[in-house]
C-alpha cells in the first residue's frame, strides 16, 4: 500500500489535508481541477515539499513520519518523478540524461537501459541535445530518465498537459505499455477524464486540498456528488468488458461483462481482449417494463438502488445490476411520473456507449467489474513491441484467474 | 613603443587582475549560491557586508585593508609574525585590494545567473538520486557558466581599473604595486609625463576591448554547449 496522510498549510492560505491510500500496483490517478492540490500531493511524496505533519509510506519504506521524526531526503526515496515540463538537463545529451539517475541509483538495476530505450522508442535520439527534441520526444526521454533511476514508485505530474493533441496521442501508448509491462506503481496527476479513463485503475478525486473520494475507477467516477467539485464532465458508468464477438456485416462487436452483453460499434481488438466501456448517464433511459419495440438494442435489467438529485431538472438514478451498477440521468418530472423509488425493478436502455480500448483488465481493482475471464498479457496485440518482460528483470507476469 | 617602465606596469596590471579574478571566483560562487538559494537569519546583514566594498569609497576600503592586513594590522601582524607574509608594498597586496573591490560585482553576476536557473531542474536531479552537493556540481554549476563568465569579466575589468584601494593599502611602488592606473596617475605628476599617460591610456582601451571580445566568444561557446542558442 502507498499510505499518504499529511497536513500542510501554505502561507498563501492553501491548505492540504489528505489521508488516503493507493494500491502498490497499477495506476492511481490523482484527479481534480487545477489548483486543487494534486501536484502538491506528489511533491510531498517525492520530498520536494515538506508537510507540516503526517506520514507517508510506500510498503515498508517510511518516507516521512512527523511523530518518529523521519524525513527521508529526496534522493533516498527512490521515486521516479516525471514533471509536466520535462526538465531535462540542457547541458547533457539524451543518453547522459538517461544515465544520470541510473548511475546514482541505490537499488538493484532491474530496469535495463536498452529495454527502456526500446520501449520508449528513443534509440535514435541518444546523441541529441534536449533543445533539439520535440515536446513529445522530451517527455519520452524524461519518462525514460525517471524509469532508469530504478524507482519503486513512479510519480507523473500531468505528463501530457503541455503537449498538443497529436503529441498526446503519441505518448499515451507508451504510458499504457509502461503500466502493463512494468510492475511499478504509478501515481498519475491529471485533470483530464480521458487520460484517467484510459490509464488508471484507481482514482483519488482531489478538491480544495482534500481527497474527496478514493477507490476503483468505476466507483469514483460515477459518484454524482463529485460532479460540482470536479467540474463539468459527463458522469457515467465504467465497465471493464471482454470482447466476445465481431459482426463485420453490421459493423458491431459484442462485449460481455458479468451482468450481460453490450453491442458496440466494431472494436479494433481481437476476441478475448479487454475493452473498457463507458456509458454516460444521460445516454441511459429507464423503462418499467421490458422494452420490446424500441430501436435501442442494449437493455439491462436491475433494481433502483438510489435516486439523487443532480444538476438542474435532473436526477441521477443508480440501478443495481446482478453484479455491478449503472447510472441513469432522468428528469425529476420522470421520476415523479413513473413513481420511481429505490427497490423498483427497471430496465435500463443504453443509447450509446464509448469504448476505450484497454489492453489489460487484469489489474483493475474494481473487483466487481472485473472481466469474467481475465485476459492475460499474451492476448495483447504485441504489434511492434519488443521483448516485454525483460524490463522487469525476468519477473513472471502476474496472472489473475 | 612602450618604455620598460610602462611594460612593467602593463604586465603587473594583467597579473594582478588575473590572480584577483581567479582567487575571488570560488568564494564568489559560494556566496552567490548561498545568497540566491538560501534563506537564513541575518541574511540581510551578510548581504550588506558582501556589498560593502561596492558602496564604500575605495580609499576607505584601502584604509580598512591597511588596518586589518597591514603589517601592524589586526590580522596582518600575525600573518607577518607567523608566516612572514607582508602584504603592503607588494603585488600580493595589490591583488588582495583588487579582489576585495571586485568581489561584490562578481557575486552579483553569479547570483543573478543562479537566480535564472529553474530550481525545478535541481529538484529533478535530486529525485534522480543526487544529493544537494552532487546536484550543485553536476547541474547548477554547469548551467551558471555564462554567469560565471560575465562575473569574471566584470571582476577583470574592475581589477584592471582599481586605484583608490590599491594606492591606500599598498602604495605606489614601481614594479610591485604600480599598475596602469597608478602609472598614469604618476605620469600626470611628472613634467613630461603626457606621452606616457597617453600611451598607457591606449593600452587600457585595447585591453578593455580585447577582454570584451574574448568574453563574447567564450559566451557563445558556453551557450552552444548548454544548448541555449
Amino acid at each position: 500500500m502507498i499510505e499518504i496522510d499529511v497536513c500542510l498549510a501554505r502561507n498563501t492560505g492553501f491548505r492540504l489535508e489528505v489521508n488516503f491510500s493507493a494500491p502498490e500496483r497499477g495506476v492511481t490517478a490523482l484527479f481534480g481541477r487545477s489548483g486543487s492540490g494534486k501536484t502538491t500531493i506528489i511533491q510531498v511524496v517525492a520530498g520536494s515539499v515538506r508537510p507540516d505533519r503526517g506520514r507517508i509510506a510506500v510498503g515498508d519504506d517510511v518516507f516521512f513520519d512527523s511523530e518518529q521524526g523521519i524525513d527521508l531526503p529526496m534522493e533516498r526515496r527512490g521515486v521516479g518523478y516525471v514533471f509536466q515540463d520535462a526538465r531535462l538537463f540542457p547541458h547533457m545529451t539524451v543518453e547522459n540524461n538517461l544515465r544520470y539517475g541510473e548511475r546514482r541509483s541505490r537499488r538493484a538495476r532491474t530496469i535495463r537501459f536498452d529495454a527502456v530505450v526500446d520501449m520508449l522508442g528513443i534509440g535514435h535520439l541518444l546523441k541529441r541535445r534536449p533543445h533539439t527534441l520535440s515536446g513529445g520526444e522530451k517527455q519520452r526521454v524524461a519518462i525514460g530518465r525517471a524509469l532508469l533511476s530504478q524507482p519503486r514508485l513512479l510519480l507523473m505530474d500531468e505528463p501530457l498537459a503541455s503537449l498538443d493533441e497529436m503529441r498526446k496521442g503519441e505518448i499515451l501508448p507508451y504510458l499504457e505499455r509502461l503500466r502493463d509491462e512494468l510492475l511499478l506503481p504509478i501515481l498519475y496527476v491529471s485533470h483530464s477524464v480521458e487520460e484517467v479513463l484510459r490509464l488508471s485503475d484507481a482514482v483519488a478525486a482531489v478538491a480544495d486540498g482534500k481527497v474527496i473520494a478514493c477507490g476503483g475507477l468505476a466507483d469514483v467516477l460515477s459518484q454524482p456528488e463529485l460532479l460540482p467539485v470536479l467540474g463539468r464532465f459527463d458522469l457515467g458508468t465504467i465497465l471493464d468488458c471482454t470482447v466476445t464477438a465481431h459482426d463485420e456485416e453490421f459493423g458491431l462487436s459484442t462485449v460481455s461483462f458479468p451482468d450481460g452483453e453490450l453491442r458496440v460499434p466494431l472494436v479494433g481488438r481481437p476476441v478475448g481482449a479487454a475493452a473498457r466501456v463507458r456509458i454516460r448517464s444521460r445516454d441511459v433511459s429507464l423503462s418499467l417494463s421490458r422494452p420490446i419495440d424500441v430501436s435501442v438494442t442494449n437493455r439491462l435489467s436491475g433494481t433502483i438502488a438510489s435516486i439523487t438529485r443532480a444538476e438542474g431538472p435532473f436526477s441521477d438514478v443508480e440501478v443495481a445490476l446482478a453484479h455491478g451498477k449503472l447510472h441513469s440521468l432522468v428528469t425529476q418530472e420522470s421520476v415523479q411520473r413513473l413513481a420511481l423509488e429505490p427497490g423498483m425493478a427497471v430496465w435500463a436502455m443504453i443509447k450509446a456507449v464509448t469504448v476505450d480500448s484497454r489492453p489489460a483488465g487484469f489489474n483493475s481493482p474494481g473487483a466487481e467489474f472485473r472481466s469474467p475471464s481475465p485476459v492475460s498479457r499474451r492476448h495483447q496485440p504485441a504489434a511492434t513491441l519488443p521483448a516485454l518482460r525483460v524490463i522487469a528483470g525476468g519477473t513472471p507476469p502476474r496472472e489473475t484467474s | 613603443m612602450l618604455t620598460p617602465e610602462e611594460w612593467t606596469a602593463v604586465r603587473l596590471s594583467l597579473e594582478v587582475a588575473f590572480w584577483a579574478t581567479i582567487w575571488s571566483l570560488p568564494p564568489a560562487i559560494l556566496v552567490g549560491w548561498v545568497l540566491a538559494r538560501f534563506d537564513f537569519p541575518g541574511k540581510g546583514i551578510f548581504d550588506g557586508i558582501v556589498h560593502l566594498p561596492l558602496v564604500l569609497p575605495k580609499v576607505v576600503v584601502g584604509y580598512l585593508l591597511l588596518i586589518t592586513l597591514g603589517n601592524r594590522g589586526y590580522l596582518g601582524q600575525y600573518l607577518n609574525e607567523w608566516f612572514g607574509i607582508s602584504l603592503i608594498f607588494s603585488t600580493a597586496g595589490a591583488t588582495v585590494a583588487a579582489a576585495v573591490v571586485s568581489f561584490p560585482l562578481t557575486v552579483n553576476a553569479i547570483r543573478l545567473a543562479i537566480g535564472g536557473i529553474d530550481q525545478g531542474i535541481e529538484t529533478a536531479a535530486r529525485t534522480l538520486g543526487a544529493t544537494k552537493l552532487d546536484a550543485f556540481f553536476t547541474v547548477t554549476l554547469p548551467l551558471m557558466m555564462p554567469g560565471v563568465l560575465s562575473g569574471c569579466l566584470i571582476s577583470l575589468a574592475s581589477a584592471l581599473g582599481e586605484f583608490g584601494a590599491t594606492i591606500t593599502f599598498v602604495s605606489n611602488v614601481e614594479g610591485q604595486t604600480r599598475t596602469i592606473p597608478l602609472a598614469i596617475y604618476s605620469a600626470t605628476h611628472m613634467p613630461d609625463g603626457d606621452a606616457m599617460a597617453l600611451r598607457l591610456t591606449v593600452v587600457s582601451v585595447i585591453l578593455a576591448l580585447g577582454s570584451l571580445i574574448l568574453a563574447e566568444m567564450a559566451d557563445r561557446r558556453i551557450k552552444l554547449a548548454l544548448g541555449q542558442i
